[in-house]
């Protein structure tokens, strides 16, 4: 009998004034009865609706009816088999916009909570030791992967499945992207990231940190010299963009790169346990509405800082960020000031943040991408007093590789060109991810890692 | 990790050190920098590449005890291992076309200013080496400098060598005595780089420096290094560290250096005893 309460299954929350002082999980998971209850919300659809708004095509109504059977470690490997990082995907997917948008049960009520169900089995299955999976022997061809984002995670371990000598190469001291250095703790926690990462070595790929292609090595020399004979390039998109107003080399204005990597790769919340320092004041001002925003937003509040705004040009209904992540903020305390726009970061004798100017917003005519454009409301302008400006307006790819690999095309703004299977202009060398893309989503990067891991074998085997 | 191979103490101030990485000494050149961590709660700091032998597989730095990272890194001995050591960053000096060439070291910046000058010898540039230290114990790597140079002028700030002033005087003497510079190479704090680029501006001499902000991930993906050059916000670590001098808006920098003062001194005042037990 399908359960037809009209209301997902709520998860448990920390509370929200306890949780914006610490950096421990927000959201807590299903336990076993909560997960079969829910499932018995899906309706197992004959023609699927959910799956065609999954990316990676994860057989939705299949391991949903394994979880309402309490099938949990069978439910883990129907989502395995699509998806190689279910524990981190049930998390920070935006479902609203993607399997759950297209849920039959959407119409009437709550969609059914897909995420969280894949969070669910995911997260039982690795507490059991993680799903069994098949390795071919070796075949000895090398493959060098840069990056160690969920990109190239996905293609070294679908490579390494082949049998591919597989190494990956990261710039950092810690593998994992922008799960590492970005998305803090509270969101996704680093022990899993890690024990998704020792998945990836335990089917054999190698992983080799401090090592900046371009620099280290040129991608010419992975392939002349160290014996590579293909190459994903899964680098991400980690190159700040900056709004370009007065103020903002002043001291205390951050990208939200710098403020989330002093946090969460440096533990600067542990300051001064950890050694790297971040500065919070007692009021911040975040500039942008996506993800990059609220979780900036979130790691302010966290910090200590007694006022967070959130300063967003557009309205409620243009933010890109997750519909959880919004939520969330808000219960914390967030405050945020929609259409309104930065114009100045204001100093003081010591070069160091004192306020921020802004102007009021108004949604005018669509623009080209359809959405209404936001004009200036004249005589609108006040300014907040912040001692901190977090800019999160967005990033795009890093040049370094590009400038680095002669006859290599790129778009004007850095995107690496490539075709449907992720083959770029240079024999050999696949590419994908935000490092195509742009800044997009974790299972975006993913699936685009996925992809090029097939195109690589086909590539080697035909030569 | 990465092995401390040779260990050397060059004055109170400043130590040398080895470190045993190949992948980075396999590219590095002059003007270069890495970026390395000491240990798993460790800062990352980026520190020059004041030589490499591709050989032996090694990387020499030469850093000044100036916070709680250098002097945690001061307090190794050879045969330990820092945990994190990334590189070459950064983009290599240009020397192209330098035919008689000033080089500037302040301070530690001496040490900085050495694979500069030495490189530019090697190439066969005159290169007139005026350095600078507080008094005559800092003076550090006096033979190495010599070998590096046509010309040494070594001064100190209270004259104990005998040779009294900053650089900034020295190097006036010579532009004064028409010294016909190409180029001039200023390496040190940002202070004196600045007085080095306010000389030559007046004579519009090309004068070329070596800015050293704040970094974090040293490949550009943060922009905690960010500069104005020409008006126009440069990321020191994938577009320099080398800039023109009379291009860089210094008050800026300046003030984004001391960014950290008050965490610095936490930094340090927590953790005195476990280091050098209260020195400093
Ligand atoms: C703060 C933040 C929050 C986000 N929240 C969400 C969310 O909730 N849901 C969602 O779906 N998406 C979210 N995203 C977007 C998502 O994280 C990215 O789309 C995704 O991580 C892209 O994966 P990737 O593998 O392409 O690149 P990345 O994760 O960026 O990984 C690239 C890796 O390559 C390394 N690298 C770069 N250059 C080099 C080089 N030259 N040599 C060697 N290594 C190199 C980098 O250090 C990095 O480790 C968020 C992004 C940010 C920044
Ligand atoms: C490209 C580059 C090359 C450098 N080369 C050398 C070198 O060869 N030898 C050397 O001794 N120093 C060099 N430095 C400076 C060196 O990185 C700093 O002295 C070091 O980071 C200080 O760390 P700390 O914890 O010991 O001191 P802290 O207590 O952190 O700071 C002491 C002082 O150092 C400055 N500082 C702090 N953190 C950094 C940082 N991450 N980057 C730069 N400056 C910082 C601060 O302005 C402060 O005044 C270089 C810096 C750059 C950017
Ligand atoms: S991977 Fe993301 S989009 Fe696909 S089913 Fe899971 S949560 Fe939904
Ligand atoms: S659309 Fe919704 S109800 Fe239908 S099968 Fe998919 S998850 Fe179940
Ligand atoms: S150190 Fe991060 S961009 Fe230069």
């Amino acid at each position: 009998m399908a359960n037809m309460n009209t209301n997902k299954t709520p998860m448990p929350e920390q509370d929200p004034n306890i949780r914006n002082k610490n950096f421990s999980e927000v959201a807590l998971g299903y336990t076993a009865e909560m997960a079969i209850d829910e499932a018995a919300r899906c309706l197992n659809c004959k023609n699927q609706p959910c799956v065609k708004g999954c990316p990676v095509n994860v057989r939705i109504p299949e391991f949903v009816s394994l979880v309402a059977a309490g099938k949990f470690i069978e439910a883990a490997e129907i989502v395995k088999s699509t998806n190689s990082l279910p524990a981190i995907c049930g998390r920070v997917c935006p479902q609203e916009t993607q399997c759950e948008q297209l849920c039959i049960r959407n119409k009437k009520g709550d969609p059914v909570a897909i995420g969280r169900l894949e969070r669910f089995v995911a997260d039982y299955a690795m507490a059991q030791g993680g799903a069994k999976e098949d390795i071919a022997p070796s075949n000895g061809h090398k493959v060098a992967i840069v990056g160690s984002g969920p990109s190239g995670l996905t293609c070294a371990g679908d490579l390494a499945k082949l049998g591919y000598d597989v190494t990956i190469f990261e710039a950092l001291h810690t593998p994992g992207g922008v799960l590492v250095y970005g998305i803090p703790e509270f969101r996704l926690p680093k022990a899993l990231v890690r024990k998704e990462i020792a998945g990836v070595e335990a089917l054999g790929a190698k992983l080799k940190v401090n090592q900046v292609i371009g620099k280290t090595y040129s991608l010419d020399e992975l392939m002349e010299d160290e014996g590579f004979e293909a190459i994903y390039v899964g680098s991400g998109a980690g190159l700040p963009k900056f709004q370009k107003i007065p103020g903002e080399n002043l001291n205390c204005v951050y990208s939200a790169n710098e403020f989330l990597t002093r946090i969460n790769l440096m533990r600067g919340y542990d300051f001064p346990e950890n050694d790297t320092p971040v500065f919070v004041g007692n009021s911040v001002a975040v500039v942008g509405g996506g993800n990059v925003a609220m979780d900036a937003a979130r790691c302010a509040k966290r910090m200590g800082a007694e006022n967070v705004y959130i300063i967003y040009r557009r309205s409620d209904a243009e933010m890109p960020a997750r519909a959880e992540e919004i939520h969330h903020a808000k219960e914390e305390g967030i405050i945020f000031r929609l259409l309104t726009n930065p114009t100045e970061i204001i100093g003081d004798e010591n070069g160091r943040v004192k306020a921020l100017t802004c102007v009021e917003m108004e949604l005018g005519e669509p623009d080209d991408s359809g959405r209404r454009r936001p004009v200036v409301i004249k005589g609108s302008e006040y300014t907040i007093d912040v001692q901190t400006v977090v800019i999160a307006i967005g990033n795009s790819p890093n040049p370094l590789i590009k400038d680095t690999t002669p006859g290599l095309a790129a778009e004007s703004w850095g995107g690496i060109i490539t075709d449907e299977s992720g083959a770029t202009s240079r024999e050999g060398v696949y590419a994908g991810g935000d490092a195509v893309t742009g800044a997009a989503t974790v299972i975006l990067a993913m699936g685009a890692g996925k992809t090029a891991a097939a195109a690589i074998d086909e590539y080697i085997k035909s030569k | 990790m990465f092995k401390i191979l040779k260990k050397r103490v060059l004055n109170p101030d400043v130590t040398l050190m080895e470190i045993e990485a190949p992948q980075v000494a396999r590219k590095a050149l002059p003007g270069q920098f890495i970026i390395l961590r000491v240990d798993d709660k460790g800062e990352r700091i980026p520190l020059t590449v004041a030589g490499f032998d591709r050989e032996a597989g090694s990387i020499t730095i030469i850093f000044q005890k100036v916070g709680y990272t250098t002097i945690k890194l001061d307090s190794m001995e050879e045969g330990e291992c820092l945990i994190d050591f990334v590189g070459p960053l950064g983009v290599a000096s240009e020397f192209e076309g330098m035919k008689k060439v000033a080089v500037i070291g302040g301070g530690l910046g001496v040490a900085i200013a050495y694979p500069q000058a030495k490189a530019l010898h090697d190439l066969g540039a005159e290169v007139d080496l005026i350095v600078g230290f507080r008094n005559k114990d800092l003076i550090i790597l006096e033979e190495e400098l010599k070998d590096a140079s046509t010309n040494l002028t070594m001064m100190t700030d209270d004259g104990s060598n005998g040779n009294k002033g900053f650089v900034t005087a020295a190097l006036q003497e010579r532009l004064a005595q028409g010294a016909n510079y190409d180029t001039v190479i200023a390496i040190g704090p940002l202070m004196m780089m600045k007085a080095v680029c306010d000389l030559t501006n007046e004579s519009g001499i090309h004068t070329i420096i070596s800015m050293n902000p704040i970094m974090i991930d040293g490949t550009g993906m943060c922009g905690c290094c960010r500069l104005t050059v020409d008006g126009k916000t440069k990321f020191a670590c994938v577009d320099g560290p080398d800039f023109d001098g009379h291009k860089v808006d210094f008050a800026e920098a300046i003030a984004r250096s001391k960014m950290y003062k008050a965490e610095e001194k936490i930094s340090m005042e927590k953790h005195n005893c476990r280091l050098t037990g209260g020195v400093r």
